[in-house]
């Protein structure tokens, strides 16, 4: 084995003894000196999620959620160095950690967070020109596609999800009841922001971020929501800044 | 999103030597507004590497306004295995859109077989290692076409297996990969200390004619270890009487040179950091040109 | 719903959509966040000397794990969600209360 395979092993295993070849440079054994940059590797990276991720933190508590992440970083250590997105594998983590499994609402709050990460250093983009969707003939909006703006983000939950992000987060927020919330993460400026997307939102959303023109991703959200609300669903896009490019049907 | 259109226009050639400070977002307005005597930040690397947003846009603020040396922390240059080829090619980026005065990088690792450990891993200094630093080095270079500076750690253990001086070690990469070198004066109290070894005598050891930054930072007690305590890299406080002193003695050898202060760790208010800068202005006053 | 409806129905949506910009959408449910606390950060700082979570031991094994008592999960008596059904508008309030 590699020095270095032996020492990354015996930074994230403490029950491995310290690395073969260390000492404190009087003579001495390298001893609790080794300790130093274990506590540095896992501290270092749990605090990184505690910021990540403050609503998982507040739901699970801080010594659950620092004693989870030790268990986490050691199955799913960053696979880059930038650590300001570090944690897209928690979700996935979470819903498989059996302690945890009877809070289902979980991984979807982890989700959202880091959706919300994300959508914060995604590229920046022009909005689309409401002037050109006023000014767009009737018959040729339904076979027109918009791009999306790249920091949007949609996280569909069978959870009262944003609810329960922003119970935890901020003051005076009401409890949530139990009606599952689609959640829409726009950016208009640099600050991400979230809106509840309602009945058919999310559905009308990912058809059109996946390409369809717009009468394709009205049907597809009538046909998840029969009491699919566009023009909510509108507002909550144009306002936050998530259209990007309309290209009349032209060019099917 | 990093296009040409969006490329700073001042284009700073190299640093002042005069004072910089590590930029942390909650300084941006004081910056701004009030910086004197700071004439350059320094900024991570990896802060820097998303698609957009908030922290390029005051990046790009910034650099209109001041000098801007980008400091890597996750190349991990003394690695076993290949340099990270995405990784390059993100630094590639981000020099060639910000074209900053300096480029820096440490003497550690901290990537092992895909995983980013999120610190500063110690070396032994080999002939084996000094092979595989300079060939990274050569690598980034290339990549980022320019000289790098490499900066000595903050030691907490040694290598039996060691055959070189540390300053020794950084004196050989620099004859073989021209690359300058970056002296953190607080990180030699700290070796010195952990080690047992004389930090003037490693600084009349250093090549100083290589020197392209001076850092200083805070450093802690370890509250943990028995008998003499560790010293700790926190940049979490002022720095140290002996630091201060230290760094006298080494800009007497060196002559004067871009001056930076770290502060990572329980961040201060801005009048706080900018008299540590004004502390550290005085200090390179004191130096004959 | 035939073509021309439909065209009509979407037309007129985005017209309100639009008109109702200047106002009122976004109030209540957008959420504006934190800003620069967002972003965790990469630094070169030294943290946490030689006693704390580095060294503890990990001995979780399958479900050996217990939680400590603590966090809004335990108060927050979340109402159990239907699931699947539940999107389409069905959605009605069980009597056992998640999480325990």
């Amino acid at each position: 084995m590699s020095d270095q395979t032996t020492f990354s092993a015996a930074l994230l295993d403490a029950d491995k003894p310290v690395p073969p070849g260390l000492g404190d440079g009087r003579g001495g054994p390298a001893g609790r000196r080794f300790d130093f940059y274990r506590n540095n590797v896992v501290s270092s990276l749990i605090d990184a999620l505690e910021v990540g991720f403050p609503a998982v933190q507040k739901l699970i508590g801080p010594t659950n959620f620092r004693a989870i992440m030790g268990v986490f970083l050691r199955q799913h250590p960053p696979q880059e160095p930038m650590i300001a997105v570090y944690g897209a594998m928690l979700p996935g983590f979470l819903a498989q950690f059996p302690p945890l499994a009877h809070l289902g609402y979980l991984p979807d709050v982890a989700r959202l967070e880091q959706a919300l990460r994300e959508s914060y250093h995604a590229a920046d983009c022009t909005p689309l020109d409401p002037a050109i969707l006023q000014n767009l003939p009737p018959e040729t909006l339904l076979s027109a596609r918009i791009t999306l703006t790249p920091a949007l983000r949609i996280i569909r939950s069978r959870w009262p999800v944003h609810a329960i992000w922003a119970y935890n987060l901020q003051d005076g927020a009401p409890k949530p009841s139990g009606v599952p919330q689609d959640v829409i993460v726009t950016r208009p400026a640099y600050d991400p922001q979230m809106a509840v997307a309602g009945p058919g939102g999310a559905a009308f959303t990912t058809s059109l971020a996946s390409g369809a023109p717009v009468g394709a991703a009205h049907d597809a959200a009538l046909a998840e929501a029969p009491g699919f609300d566009l023009p909510a669903i509108l507002g909550v896009l144009i306002s936050g800044q998530a259209l990007h490019h309309l290209n009349s049907g032209d060019a099917q | 999103m990093l296009d040409d259109t969006a490329r700073p226009s001042a284009l700073h050639g190299a640093l002042p030597h005069g004072i910089g400070v590590g930029y942390k977002a909650q300084h941006y307005s004081d910056l701004m507004a009030n910086a004197a005597p700071v004439e350059w930040l320094e900024i991570h690397a990896e802060n820097y590497m998303g698609d957009g947003g908030r922290p390029l846009a005051q990046l790009r603020a910034l650099s209109e306004r001041f000098a801007i040396s980008v400091h890597g922390v996750g190349l991990s240059i003394g690695g076993e295995g290949p340099l990270d080829s995405d990784h390059l090619d993100r630094l590639r980026h981000l020099v060639n859109w910000l074209n900053p005065a300096s480029f820096s990088e440490h003497l550690a690792w901290s990537t092992h077989d895909g995983a980013y450990l999120n610190d500063l891993l110690p070396l032994p200094y080999t002939p084996a290692t000094l092979a595989r630093v300079s060939d990274h080095i050569d690598a980034l270079q290339e990549a980022i076409g320019r000289p790098m500076l490499l900066e000595n750690p903050s030691s907490y253990l040694a290598f039996e297996a060691s055959t070189m001086s540390e300053t020794d070690f950084l004196a050989e990469v620099a004859a073989r990969t021209g690359c300058g070198l970056l002296l953190d004066v607080n990180n030699v109290f700290i070796s010195a200390h952990n080690l047992g070894l004389d930090a003037r005598s490693y600084i009349d050891a250093f090549p100083v004619q290589h020197i392209g930054e001076l850092h200083l930072g805070g450093h802690d007690e370890d509250a943990g270890t028995h008998g003499a305590p560790l010293l700790i890299d926190s940049h979490g406080r002022e720095v140290a009487g002996p630091v201060w002193a230290l760094l006298d003695y080494t800009l007497a050898r060196s002559g004067p040179r871009p001056l930076l202060i770290e502060w990572d760790a329980d961040v201060p208010d801005w009048p706080i950091l900018q008299a540590e800068a004004a502390r550290a202005a005085a200090a390179l006053a004191r130096v004959p040109a | 719903m035939s073509t021309m409806i439909k065209t009509a129905a979407i037309a007129g949506a985005f017209t309100a959509a639009l008109a109702a910009q200047a106002t009122t959408v976004s109030a209540a449910e957008q959420v504006k966040c934190f800003g620069v606390s967002l972003a965790g950060e990469n630094d070169c700082k030294a943290g946490a000397g030689t006693t704390c979570a580095g060294t503890s031991k990990v001995d979780y094994q399958g479900n050996a794990w217990s939680l400590v008592d603590e966090g809004n999960c335990t108060a927050m008596e979340l109402p159990a969600m239907d699931d699947g059904t539940a999107r389409e508008g069905a959605l009605e309030e069980l009597d056992r209360d998640l999480p325990a």
